[in-house]
């Protein structure tokens, strides 16, 4: 018999073939259009929790509350004019130092007389951006290296993993430390030192993950129609591995800024004054011991927040994403 | 014609040893495929049989190179496709498709069918556009999918819609040869026909050669123009489907005739029962490798330097055994 030529490729064609003579098993009715996307089951079932979803308005609350604490400019034009924070966050002498709650200023004031509500209010913005960039970058940076890794393999993976392992071996916030102390303070050099220790945990996982996949039959099955090495790994290896990245960025967040909120406290994060809620905590330590327990509350009160809300939401995002995720990490 | 034809194809895992032995050097290999000759020829169905563990799978894969042969050739079109270079083997994959034996974890669960169907056509440029959806609903419907099952995720689909969907995406390219490897093997005995017939139906439409996998003989002698029987990572005996279905017999082919589960009314003969299992790829027997459980052994078997090559007996039908027509005069025939 004789083939045709290859430039004849595509004539495959059967015409009059009745897929409903076939009855091969029962058909479940046609629910037509789309069905519910894997997207679309995940945030079902993340919305039917009640915990993650109360997670996530608190995290909306407090990323609200940040962007519209005191109004924002671009380049002279006000973008946002909205001011919920009654002061700025800088201003001294609103009202007496150091004045306990009241109906004027219902989280008191500081040593210096700036209204604590304004700045707690303020500060989010701070820890929520530092919580965020670093770990979009972190992502951004750990998640290439650890694919090329796990895919490629060889003296490439060799390479990655033992910068990955000797970076492992410091703890996070004692590296960290280290790390503000050299680049100096300010917002990207605090950035910085948080994505050179975050970016490890994410190459890590990501690898594990690719490494998992790679076996995986549907892999072998591209490979077999001929698809090459890069659409493989951008449209079944990444995909397939990225769930528990995604999880643990969200838990991240919440690491990063109480790391960010830990090196304020110790006076490496931003520079002093700055309203960042570490760095209040920081400047209030005295105060405490004299009484004033609400210039050290209500920052403290608001890293706990959002610290715990993004958990909530962190463990929603994990169960949402895989159902059967419990049954699988107690049999590895 | 000759479609394809492997030369002395063999492939050695390493085994998952312990450090400690990789250390001093006691690497051990799996010898799955132990220099295979074998040949598939336009539009037809070969049948490979064995019980699981042979080396069945390990031949298809390592045939169309989606495992690296430790050694030997495979040869399509005049080139030997071993020394190929990554692109090249790539352009080939359009003549020589793979079905595989469980369609749930071949198919991607975060891709839609019409994205699992469309991405073989996309690799191959055979269709763009409004041309590729057109084609990806054209050839669900030749599967006996229906068009409109496009946007829907693998899950939802019963085990021979899965299997259908797989071989929707072997077809896209428009091969020549399809390895199927127990394409119905994991599927419900009363869907089990319905795929036969219909990679039957295909091969009838467009002059498709199959390398069909089995662990038993019932199902190849219905779908099968020729049989080659597998055993422990060598070939015991090739030829035409009523040739090997009938006197004379390896030994090892006689012993899968008898496990037919429904006896043929015709058969006389006594039935041979294998005792245990096959042995392992790892340490396999020295000598003829089936003569730990073959029921004609001589002493000899088991001194040889190797595996007994395949030798003709009488045209197409080769059989790797010299004390074959011991066969038939200890149990008959028919
Ligand atoms: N990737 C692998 N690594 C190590 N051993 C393997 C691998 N794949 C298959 N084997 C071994 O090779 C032998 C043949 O396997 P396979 O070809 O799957 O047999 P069959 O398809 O006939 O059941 C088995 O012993 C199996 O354990
Ligand atoms: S060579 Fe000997 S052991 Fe092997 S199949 Fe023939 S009779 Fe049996
Ligand atoms: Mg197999």
């Amino acid at each position: 018999m004789t083939r045709e030529p290859t430039t004849e490729r595509g004539r495959l064609r059967v015409r009059g073939f009745d897929a409903d003579a076939t009855t091969d098993v029962d058909w479940s009715p046609d629910r037509g259009g789309r069905t519910a996307s894997r997207r679309a089951r995940a945030w079902r079932r993340f919305s039917g929790n009640r915990t993650a979803v109360a997670g996530l308005v608190v995290v909306v609350a407090l990323l609200v509350l940040a962007v519209f604490a005191r109004p924002i400019e671009v380049a002279g034009v006000t973008v946002q004019p909205f001011a919920l924070a009654p002061y700025a966050p800088a201003t001294t002498d609103v009202a007496p130092a150091s004045q306990p709650p009241s109906l004027a200023h219902p989280f008191g004031t500081d040593w210096a007389g700036r209204d604590v509500l304004s700045r707690v209010l303020y500060g989010g913005r701070y820890s929520l951006a530092i919580g965020v960039v670093a770990v979009a970058l972190g992502v951004g940076v750990g998640v290439p290296l650890g694919a090329v890794a796990g895919y490629v393999g060889g003296w490439v993976d060799e390479a990655i993993m033992r910068l990955v392992d000797v970076l492992y071996a410091f703890p996070f916030l004692v590296l960290a430390i280290a790390l503000v102390a050299v680049f100096g303070q300010g917002f990207w050099k605090l950035v910085l030192a948080l994505v050179v220790v975050g970016w490890i945990s994410y190459a890590r996982l990501v690898r594990g993950e690719i490494l998992r996949v790679k076996e995986e039959e549907y892999v072998l099955a591209s490979r077999a129609l001929g698809v090459p090495d890069r659409s493989i790994l951008a449209r079944h290896v990444v995909p397939n591995a990225i769930a528990p990245v995604v999880v643990q960025a969200t838990l991240d967040v919440g690491t990063v800024v109480l790391s960010a909120a830990a090196l304020g406290f110790l006076g490496l994060g931003l520079p002093p004054g700055t309203a960042e809620w570490g760095s209040m905590l920081s400047a209030s330590r005295d105060t405490l011991m004299q009484g004033q327990w609400w210039v050290t509350v209500f920052p403290g009160l608001a890293i706990f927040l959002f610290v715990l809300s993004i958990n909530l939401v962190g463990d929603g995002v994990r169960d949402a994403i895989d159902p059967q995720g419990d049954s699988r990490r107690e049999a590895r | 014609m000759t479609l394809l034809r492997a030369r002395g194809l063999t492939k050695h895992y390493p085994t998952e040893e312990g450090l400690l032995d990789r250390f001093l050097g006691n690497r051990q290999w799996v010898r799955a495929l132990d220099g295979v000759d074998l040949e598939i020829r336009e539009g037809e169905t070969l049948a490979l049989v064995g019980e699981s563990g042979c080396g069945k799978s390990t031949l298809g894969r390592t045939l169309l190179r989606l495992e690296e042969p430790t050694a030997g050739s495979v040869y399509h079109r005049g080139d030997d496709l071993t020394s190929l270079s990554t692109a090249e083997m790539r352009a080939r994959r359009a003549d020589l498709q793979y079905v595989f034996q469980n369609p749930t974890s071949s198919l991607d669960p975060r891709h839609t069918v019409g994205e699992l169907v469309g991405e073989a056509l996309d690799v191959h440029g055979v269709a763009r556009g409004r041309e590729r959806d057109d084609r990806v609903r054209d050839l669900l419907e030749t599967v006996g999918l229906r068009a409109s099952h496009a946007n829907r995720y693998p899950h939802e689909f019963s085990g021979g819609q899965r299997q259908r969907i797989g071989i929707a995406r072997a077809l896209a390219v428009d091969p020549e040869l399809i390895v199927c490897d127990e394409p119905v093997s994991a599927l419900d005995v009363s869907v089990q026909a319905r795929i036969l017939n219909l990679l039957a139906d295909l091969q009838a439409e467009f002059g498709l050669a199959y390398l069909f996998i089995a662990h038993d003989l019932s199902v190849v002698e219905h779908v099968a123009d020729r049989v080659a029987v597998m055993y422990l990572g060598e070939l015991v005996e090739v030829g035409p489907t009523e040739a090997v279905f009938s006197p004379p017999y390896h030994p090892y082919t006689r012993a899968l005739l008898s496990a037919i589960p429904e006896p043929d009314p015709l058969w006389e003969g006594d039935r041979i029962v294998l005792d245990g299992s096959v042995p392992s790829p790892v340490d396999p027997p020295p000598g003829c490798k089936f003569h730990t459980r073959c029921p004609v052994a001589s002493e000899d078997c088991g001194e040889w330097e190797s595996h007994p090559d395949l030798e003709s007996v009488g045209g197409d039908h080769a059989i790797a055994c010299p004390y074959y027509d011991r066969v038939e005069s200890t149990f008959g025939g028919d």
